[in-house]
């Protein structure tokens, strides 16, 4: 590999779920183990604690960082794994399968381009699975890898998989999904996962790495609708830079360049970009999700929390937001209560005017008249917030779609928002 | 046709700026963590292009065992007055002087747990409320759950059980008084992304960093730079040679193992480390006491 190919290798961070025992951290310890990312040290430890405790090596405690995991033997919290192989870098984003950590599960999709669901041949498409294709769907993940784990104890059956693979695209119309794959696979004896299992002569598609590896993501971002929310204004008010007003940030979506006419929001002044600059000088172009620093023809009043968009294609501006919620705090969300509202560098107080359903993961049925929301519950709420919000529906917009709630007691962020149309 | 995509170095560098960018504009008194090792520096160098044309809005904070390589202290001293920022000196020894912490004896002494308390005094001296660092969750198992924000109480511990969610880019720095934030703007780079980058932007770096002739003596199989704060015994006094070595990664003298190498360039370390059957983690001679000893360390206030 030369070194400028490495440099400019694609970026895929992909989310993994799983039930418990689903062999999910089998999967991600074959992954990193197959693309000689496990050092020789790594491995020796591997070796050693598993003689320790008397088992067979065991790649899945490859992946338990903490003590309290090591023990139980479960997984606690996202963890981030990084693998490279000569043709792309990866982020993986390890979720726990438990169920009281949906929280986790929404997290590590809120960056993924890509979902690997892992099904247990043996046991089918059980509750968890519908919960864990939901929430990948709600979050908007582009790309979905299912995974038909443990085909060696079905005697890799073609029809256990294709049974499975019906149930899931029966149950994936109701939801949107635009890009999905079946692979089946044996995580512990790494059957299709880097080369095609011989046990399964009968499956012609790729492997697993072969789809992480291709998959296409050139089209992943919102290149349409401009928005630029500024992060800090730099003023160095030094002789040299005297009058000099940069705005930083990063491009949320949409393509920006010098000479185009612009709005900025809220005061809606407009003006022309004069320069963009990137961390390598100055650009023709900027698309998310690059951190620039733009400087407009007309010195106006623009703070952090204020939008840079085009000016004939405008985000809703508005002080009612309607969204989902995914509630991540033990502290239940109730009607009336008030919450720190964080909406791309815009940060807002907000009421809770209304909950009009949740919804039962399971099922995907809305149980209407609750009270309340809590942990790891979804539901549908209206906010009424302090300030005005320009924002997109997160169907449209992952960046400018989505936002945050923070008690403002504990400081907690106890609340993941995707703003609905 | 116009590709708009980033490759993932410029990914990576994006991403940096934004952390370093929304630091300064959710706290009050950040600073920026610099030990003189290749992750501080491309963090400075980072810093340097997210304020730009502005100078970088913090001071450098190094907290100083006194047992550090002199090639990394000198180097020090060139980088924060080339890139003209304020450098804040913690002082090990002051700590030891002034009681706050007793110096480890024997065979295995070393200073490195002894930083925490002199981070985290100087951390509370100068009313930081932001300490930006070079930390990475590829380095070992416990950073591997380590957040971009991540919180600390006011005692200074992380409590991996109760981390907050962090959900697109959007990173909540509220807290209480008293409690502060660990900033790391490098958590999804791998040592391979770090020296890369150092290609890229012709970074310069400490000279311990390429292969050169250094004694040394071989202790539980990993090599260690001769120095007055190494306690030896009779059999290695004995055993001291001249060996070809580099640093992979830097901290004391005294739990910083070298390598042996002859990569003399930058080119060079980019290809030894992409093809390393080796962690980086290897040679540190503090991560080597127990299975634990990271975890446990972050959770007293460490870095």
């Amino acid at each position: 590999m030369t070194q400028r190919n490495y440099a400019e290798m694609e970026l895929l961070r992909f989310t993994t779920a799983g039930s418990v025992d689903d062999g999910k951290s089998t999967l991600i310890g074959r992954l990193l183990y197959d693309s000689k990312t496990i050092f020789q040290d790594q491995l020796r430890n591997l070796e050693r604690l598993c003689e320790q405790r008397g088992e067979t090596l065991n790649l899945a405690l490859l992946t338990d960082g903490l003590r309290a995991e090591r023990e139980q033997g479960i997984t606690i919290d996202v963890a981030y794994r990084y693998f490279a192989t000569p043709v792309r870098k990866f982020i993986i984003a390890d979720t726990p399968g438990h169920i009281q950590y949906t929280r986790n599960m929404v997290t590590g999709a809120s960056t993924a381009n890509l979902a690997v669901i892992l099904v247990d041949a043996r046991n089918g498409v059980v509750e968890q699975t519908h919960r864990h294709i939901f929430i990948a769907a709600l979050l908007q993940i582009p790309h979905f890898v299912i995974c038909i784990n443990k085909m060696d104890l079905v005697d890799y059956q073609q029809e256990v998989y294709q049974k499975i693979k019906k149930d899931i695209e029966d149950f994936v119309v109701k939801l949107q999904v635009n890009d999905i794959s079946f692979i089946p696979i044996c995580a512990l004896h790494g059957d299709n996962i880097v080369e095609p299992s011989k046990n399964m002569p009968w499956y012609k598609g790729p492997t697993l790495m072969y789809l992480l590896e291709n998959i296409h993501i050139g089209s992943d971002e919102n290149l349409v609708d401009c928005r630029f929310p500024i992060q800090y204004v730099i003023r160095p008010r030094s002789e040299m830079y005297h009058d000099y007003r940069g705005y930083a940030g990063k491009i949320a979506s949409g393509v920006f360049k010098p000479g185009d006419r612009v709005k900025v929001l809220p005061s809606g002044f407009s003006t022309k970009i004069k320069t963009i600059e990137s961390p390598s000088g100055c650009v023709q172009e900027a698309f998310p999700p690059m951190s620039v620093v733009m400087q407009l023809e007309d010195d106006i009043d623009v703070s952090r929390g204020d939008m840079i968009v085009r000016e004939h294609n405008l985000p809703t501006v508005s002080q009612d937001i309607d969204m989902l919620v995914c509630w991540m705090s033990t502290r239940p969300l109730i009607s009336g209560k008030k919450y720190s509202i964080r909406h791309t560098t815009r940060e807002v107080k907000g009421i809770v005017t209304s909950i009009y359903y949740k919804i039962d993961i399971n099922t995907l049925h809305r149980v209407e008249q609750v009270e309340e929301l809590s942990l790891n519950e979804i539901g549908r709420i209206k906010i009424h917030t302090s300030q005005p919000l320009f924002f997109d529906s997160y169907r449209r917009n992952r960046s400018t779609g989505s936002l945050i709630l923070i008690d403002e007691q504990t400081n907690e962020t106890v609340g993941a928002g995707m703003i609905r149309e | 046709m116009t590709r708009y995509t980033l490759n993932h170095m410029e990914k990576l560098e994006s991403e940096a700026i934004y952390i370093l960018r929304e630091t300064v504009a959710q706290f009050e008194r950040p600073c920026l963590l610099f030990s003189g090792g290749k992750d501080s520096i491309v963090l400075g160098i980072l810093a340097k292009k997210a304020f730009h044309p502005a100078p970088i809005p913090f001071p450098f904070v190094h907290i100083d065992t006194g047992h550090n390589f002199p090639e990394t202290i000198e180097f020090r001293d060139a980088f924060v007055k080339k890139l003209g920022v304020r450098l804040i000196i913690g002082s090990v020894q002051q700590s030891i002087d002034a009681g706050r912490v007793h110096e480890e004896t024997g065979r295995y002494a070393s200073r490195n747990l002894l930083q925490t308390t002199t981070l985290l005094d100087t951390i509370h001296q100068y009313k930081f409320d932001a300490a930006i660092g070079g930390g990475r969750r590829d380095e070992e198992k416990a950073r591997a759950k380590e957040r971009f924000f991540s919180h600390r109480n006011d005692f200074g511990q992380w409590d991996p059980k109760n981390q907050r969610p962090e959900l697109w880019d959007l990173y909540n720095g509220r807290k209480h008084a008293g409690e502060h934030f660990r900033i790391f703007p490098l958590s999804n780079w791998t040592e391979l992304d770090v020296w890369q980058y150092i290609l890229w932007e012709n970074i310069e770096v400490p000279k311990i960093y390429f292969a050169h002739q250094r004694e040394c003596i071989i202790r539980d199989g990993v090599i260690y730079a001769l120095s007055p704060f190494l306690h030896l015994d009779d059999h290695e006094k004995k055993n001291v040679k001249s060996m070809l070595v580099r640093c992979r990664t830097v901290g004391d003298m005294t739990c910083t193992g070298l390598i042996q190498s002859r990569a003399v360039s930058i080119r060079e370390i980019v290809d030894e480390i992409a093809q390393s059957r080796q962690s980086e983690r290897v040679s540190r001679g503090d991560d080597l006491r127990s299975e634990n000893s990271m975890e446990d360390r972050k959770k007293e206030g460490y870095f």
